[in-house]
C-alpha cells in the first residue's frame, strides 16, 4: 500500500500536465464533430496523446481501417521500447496478469517517472499511473464539455509541466553517467532536425521521436556499453 | 459518424495501442544478458525524452520567451537535485510569472 501511495503522488505532475493537453483534445474533437462521450471513451481506453490526435482525423472518413492500424503503430511504436525497458526493471513479483493490465498505462511520461525506479513494484506502477489516467480523460471530458475553462495564462504555464518533470529526470543522470550527455545531444540534434527540416517534418511527431531515440540510444550502446555488475543485485529485490 | 463505425476505429485505435504496449511487457520476461542491447536499453528513456523535449518545450507555451524562462528554470533547479514535482511546478509558475512580465 505504500508503494501504491508513494506511486500516486509521483502521480500527481503527470497528471496537471496531461490537463492542458487532455482539455486541448476535447475541445478539438468537439469541433471535429464527436460528442463530449465519444472524445472521453476515446481518452479513457486510449492514453495516447499523438496517437489519438491523428486517430480522430483518420476516423470521420469510413473504411479508413488499415490506415488506422498502420498509423497508430508508427505513431506509438515508440512505447515497445519503453515496455521493454520497464520490462527489465519491473520486480520479480510484477509479472502474468500485472503486466497484462498495467501494460495499459504505458505513456511516455509514465515510463518516464517509472525509469528513474531501480526496481519498479506492479503496486507503484499502478499508483503512479492512477492520476495521469483519471487526469487525461477527466481534462477530455471538460474540454468537451465547456471549452477552455482554465484561463489561457494558467493553461500556458501548465503546458511546461512535462517538460519539466522530463528534465528533471534527465539531468541528474547527465551529471551522473557521462555518456548519457551524448545520447541526449545526439536524440536532440536529431529531433530538431525532423521538426525543422522542410519534408522530413511532415514525419508524424510520435514516428519521429521512436527514430531519433532508437538512433541516439543505438549510438550510445555502441560507443558506450554500460558496466551493469554492480546492479546486479538490485533486480532481485 | 453513426456508432458502428466509431466503435470499430475506437477498437482498432485503443487495440492497437494496447498492445503495442503490452505485448512486450508481458512476453519479454526473460533477463536480457547481452551488453549491447542492455546499454541501448539503458539509454532509451534519455533518448525518448530528450527528443521529446527538445525543441518542442520551445513551443509548449504561448510565446517562447516564457518557455525558454521555464526550460531555464527546469535545468537549474534539476542541477540542484529538486524532485520531478518540485521541478515541475517551479518552471510552471516560472512561465506564469514571465507572461505576467513580458
Amino acid at each position: 500500500m505504500n508503494n501504491y501511495i508513494r506511486g500516486l503522488k509521483s502521480g500527481i505532475p503527470i497528471g496537471l500536465g496531461y490537463l492542458s493537453v487532455s482539455f486541448t483534445f476535447g475541445i478539438m474533437a468537439i469541433t471535429l464533430g464527436y460528442t463530449w462521450w465519444q472524445a472521453t471513451l476515446i481518452s479513457l481506453l486510449t492514453v495516447t496523446s499523438a496517437g489519438q490526435f491523428s486517430g480522430i482525423k483518420t476516423m470521420l472518413v469510413p473504411g479508413n481501417y488499415a490506415e488506422m492500424v498502420i498509423s497508430q503503430l508508427t505513431i506509438n511504436v515508440r512505447y515497445s521500447f519503453m515496455s521493454i525497458s520497464i520490462g527489465q526493471k519491473a520486480s520479480t513479483r510484477f509479472s502474468g496478469l500485472k503486466r497484462w493490465i498495467l501494460g495499459f498505462f504505458m505513456t511516455d511520461e509514465i515510463f518516464a517517472v517509472a525509469a528513474a525506479e531501480k526496481v519498479v513494484g506492479a503496486a507503484f506502477f499502478a499508483g503512479l499511473s492512477t492520476i495521469p489516467w483519471i487526469g487525461w480523460t477527466l481534462g477530455t471530458m471538460v474540454g468537451a464539455l465547456m471549452g477552455n475553462v482554465l484561463p489561457a495564462k494558467l493553461l500556458s504555464a501548465l503546458g511546461l509541466a512535462i517538460y519539466g518533470m522530463f528534465i528533471a529526470i534527465i539531468v541528474p543522470e547527465m551529471q551522473k553517467v557521462r555518456p548519457v550527455i551524448w545520447v541526449v545531444l545526439i536524440a536532440v540534434a536529431l529531433s530538431c532536425l525532423f521538426y525543422y527540416v522542410p519534408v522530413i517534418r511532415e514525419i508524424p511527431s510520435g514516428f519521429s521521436v521512436s527514430i531519433c531515440a532508437i538512433a541516439a540510444a543505438i549510438v550510445g550502446a555502441l560507443l558506450f556499453p554500460k558496466d551493469f555488475s554492480d546492479e546486479e543485485e538490485a533486480y532481485d529485490e | 459518424m453513426n456508432n458502428t463505425q466509431f466503435f470499430t476505429y475506437l477498437l482498432i485505435m485503443s487495440g492497437v495501442t494496447y498492445l503495442i504496449r503490452a505485448l512486450p511487457f508481458a512476453l519479454i520476461t526473460r533477463k536480457i544478458e547481452n551488453k549491447t542491447i542492455r546499454s541501448f536499453l539503458y539509454y532509451i528513456p534519455y533518448a525518448v525524452l530528450s527528443a521529446m523535449t527538445v525543441p518542442a518545450v520551445f513551443y509548449a507555451t504561448s510565446n517562447p520567451i516564457s518557455a525558454l524562462a521555464g526550460f531555464a528554470a527546469a535545468v537549474v533547479f534539476s542541477l540542484k537535485g529538486c524532485s520531478l514535482t518540485t521541478v515541475a511546478v517551479i518552471a510552471c509558475a516560472c512561465v506564469y510569472v514571465t507572461e505576467l512580465l513580458v
